[in-house]
């Protein structure tokens, strides 16, 4: 017997969509679209508005041990990618998932486990990359970074850089996605935040000076006789470099301009 | 002398060593420290060049008493020297740390008075890095040929790579252009390397603080260009050093011409072999991570690489004996033969083919890229449809396939995929 089709509204948040996952199994209907709390949508389909209920989303969630550690790490990180449409990718592959248990993950020529696979080797590269781009700026003692991606790499980025710097103060400022990484010293001193407005102060001598000896080695380092723009494009594409010390002229406030986009 | 002086120089010196990465070992922060290490490297930036920037790269001094031609920091050339003190440098390599711009430090050195006066000054430097900074990040130092190995010893405890480079292909060469420098000289602190890691991995196995020495390993690198060497000459001997010196990577430097000395290459109108070099990197890649032996790839009859493709189409050319090859049974090794076929197209094709036999369309989905390898394989028994061609005519192909990139400036090796294989 088929599921009834109906368009979901939740509040946008992993656990939100996690317990639409639960009623729509419970009430045995199927979603063709999601919509955000702010959607004001009119659809063919019937509209259900799903609470998040935290005890039913952690139930959907220790439910993903079945998939196997591959699939298990896709039910999880899909979420965080930009895929269009994630929600609902992400439900067919949670459908599938519960259909074949641990084979999904291994699964690689099924055009579900493709896409959210895809999705998710993009998210993970991206933030890969965010390892090395990234750059901070000491503000008074407090490491303060910013960064455009366009997964939500922050929750992939939390341990590499906590680890890094167990002994900082830092925050790093997700623009695209309106969230930061805070840090501080001590055990489980993080937290990933929504943040409206992110100003922090203007750069002091020091980390002017800082910034000038990094330009220096950066464009001394390069050999001119290998001279090769395009393999450095490849490598770092150009949406990264606006972020980057080493391309900057001598700007003076705390973090690089940046131009509205067109 | 002002540090941006300092750095400006010390940076240029340093530019031509190719062996710059940040791989082989995880190591996470700990409270009180600064800085970890992860296995697979981290680029933080890429020159203009297009090479990957992960390390502060530097010499401890440019000032040099040897005079070995190909090298820019020969005594007898008139270039300005500088030094660094050992403090200086590790505030700027904290500074740089902090803000993300490194994964860690390279260290290098000219010779200054002596090998062991040189080793000495670095050894200072690593010390008050990691026990004064507490710093966790990545560390390579090279050794500096003719120290006493006790004072190579201590660098290594303090490093997580060694390398010591063997700067040309033969001893005939070496005698040539570097008077000062012995292939003794050269092999003798690498085999103490060596049996310094491996007896660090011992104690480590027994007593879980023992202290590490190198536990990245152990790389090296050579110029190719400058003297007359064959590519079998060069692999053989890349070959040799895997084998016997356990040696994490070889790096070839193509030769820029820094000289004007009369036993090398005229500068006038040089063009730097790139593409030998890219060639030379493709090669060591089948050494290390494809089951090719040197002897396979290159003989008396063929000495050099085909610059026209790469040396693993190359082999499959002249074995076409070996081929078809069926995707659905074959091994791991056989698949690792085909061309263009990587080592993570043959892992997923053996992860996916136990879900189901796979056919053109199923390994295009996985990401397999079918230009090269749809000429050498069959899926269930069949070839490619409409898929038909003679001997030349694949020689010509893979020729043509190659084309484009060739007219482009040659790619550069990346470290990012260093061990990501
Ligand atoms: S010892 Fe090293 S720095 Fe000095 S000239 Fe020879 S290669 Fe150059």
């Amino acid at each position: 017997m088929s599921w009834t089709q109906i368009s979901c509204q939740y509040d946008g948040t992993y656990f939100g969509f996690l317990s639409c996952v639960f009623d729509c199994y419970v009430n045995r209907e199927e979603p063709v679209e999601f919509h955000g709390p702010e959607d004001l949508c009119c659809s063919l389909y019937p509209l259900r508005t799903v609470v998040t209920d935290e005890e039913h989303a952690r139930r959907v969630y220790r439910s993903f041990a079945k998939f196997g550690g591959e699939g298990r790490r896709l039910a999880v990180r899909t979420f965080l990618t930009c895929l269009p449409d994630k929600e609902l990718w992400l439900w067919r592959f949670l459908r599938l998932g519960y259909a074949q248990g641990a084979r999904v993950g291994q699964n690689l020529t099924d055009p579900t486990v493709d896409r959210v696979r895809k999705a998710v080797w993009h998210l993970e590269h991206e933030a890969h990359m965010y390892k090395g781009f990234t750059r901070f700026s000491d503000l008074d003692g407090v490491l303060v970074g910013e960064i455009e991606p366009k997964n939500r790499v922050l929750p992939l980025l939390q341990a590499h850089f906590c680890g890094r710097y167990p002994q900082e103060r830092f925050a790093l400022h997700d623009r695209t996605h309106h969230e930061a990484l805070f840090h501080q010293p001590g055990p489980n001193g993080w937290a990933i935040l929504p943040v409206e407005d992110f100003s922090p102060g203007p750069a002091g001598a020091e980390e002017l000076a800082c910034r000038k000896l990094w330009r220096t080695f950066y464009n001394t380092i390069a050999i001119e006789g290998r001279y090769n723009p395009k393999c450095r494009m490849t490598n770092m594409p150009k949406r990264y470099w606006a972020m980057m010390t080493e391309f900057q002229k001598d700007w003076d406030t705390a973090l690089p301009e940046v131009k509205p986009k067109a | 002398m002002e540090l941006l002086d300092k750095l400006n120089i010390l940076a240029d010196a340093a530019k031509y060593d190719a062996a710059c990465t940040s791989s082989g070992l995880d190591r996470s922060g700990r409270p009180g420290t600064i800085g970890s290490t992860i296995v697979a490297g981290c680029c933080h930036s890429f020159s203009a060049d297009g090479r990957c920037v992960t390390l502060l790269k530097v010499l401890q001094t440019n000032i040099c008493v040897y005079d070995c031609q190909y090298c820019v920091n020969r005594r007898s050339n008139d270039v300005p020297r500088a030094a660094f003190t050992p403090e200086e440098l590790c505030e700027l390599t904290i500074s740089f740390y902090r803000r993300n711009y490194i994964e860690g430090l390279f260290l290098s050195s000219a010779v200054i008075q002596s090998p062991d006066y040189t080793t000495e000054l670095m050894v200072r430097t690593l010390r008050i890095l990691r026990e004064k900074h507490r710093f966790g990040g990545y560390i390579h130092a090279k050794a500096i040929p003719g120290a006493d190995p006790l004072l190579t010893r201590r660098l290594g405890l303090l490093a997580d790579r060694m390398s010591v480079n063997i700067e040309l292909p033969s001893s005939p060469s070496l005698a040539l252009l570097a008077p000062d420098k012995k292939k003794e000289a050269i092999l003798t602190p690498m085999g103490q390397i060596r049996d310094g890691i491996s007896e660090s991995k011992r104690e480590i196995a027994v007593y879980r603080h023992a202290p590490r020495f190198a536990p990245a390993g152990q790389s090296t690198q050579m110029i190719v260009g400058a003297t007359p060497e064959t590519d079998r000459h060069i692999l053989t001997l890349t070959q040799a050093l895997y084998d016997r010196y356990q040696l994490k990577r070889v790096f070839y430097s193509a030769y820029m011409p820094v000289s004007s000395s009369p036993l090398l290459p005229v500068a006038e109108g040089f063009k730097p072999p790139l593409l030998r070099e890219h060639r030379l990197y493709q090669a060591d890649w089948l050494l290390r991570y494809y089951h090719f032996r040197a002897e396979e790839l290159l003989d008396e009859a063929q000495p050099d690489l085909d610059p026209r493709m790469d040396p693993k189409c190359c082999w499959a050319l002249r074995h076409l004996e070996f081929f078809p090859v069926e995707v659905n049974r074959a091994d791991y090794e056989a698949l690792l033969r085909v061309p263009g076929l990587g080592v993570r197209s043959a892992r997923r094709i053996l992860r996916a083919r136990r879900v189901g036999p796979l056919t053109f369309e199923g390994l295009k989905r996985l990401g397999v890229v079918l230009k090269r390898a749809q000429y050498f394989l069959t899926c269930s028994g069949r070839m490619m449809e409409g898929l038909r061609v003679s001997e030349d005519g694949l020689l010509r192909r893979m020729v043509a396939l190659e084309a484009p990139a060739l007219a482009e400036p040659m790619p550069e090796q990346l470290s990012l995929f260093d061990s990501a294989v």
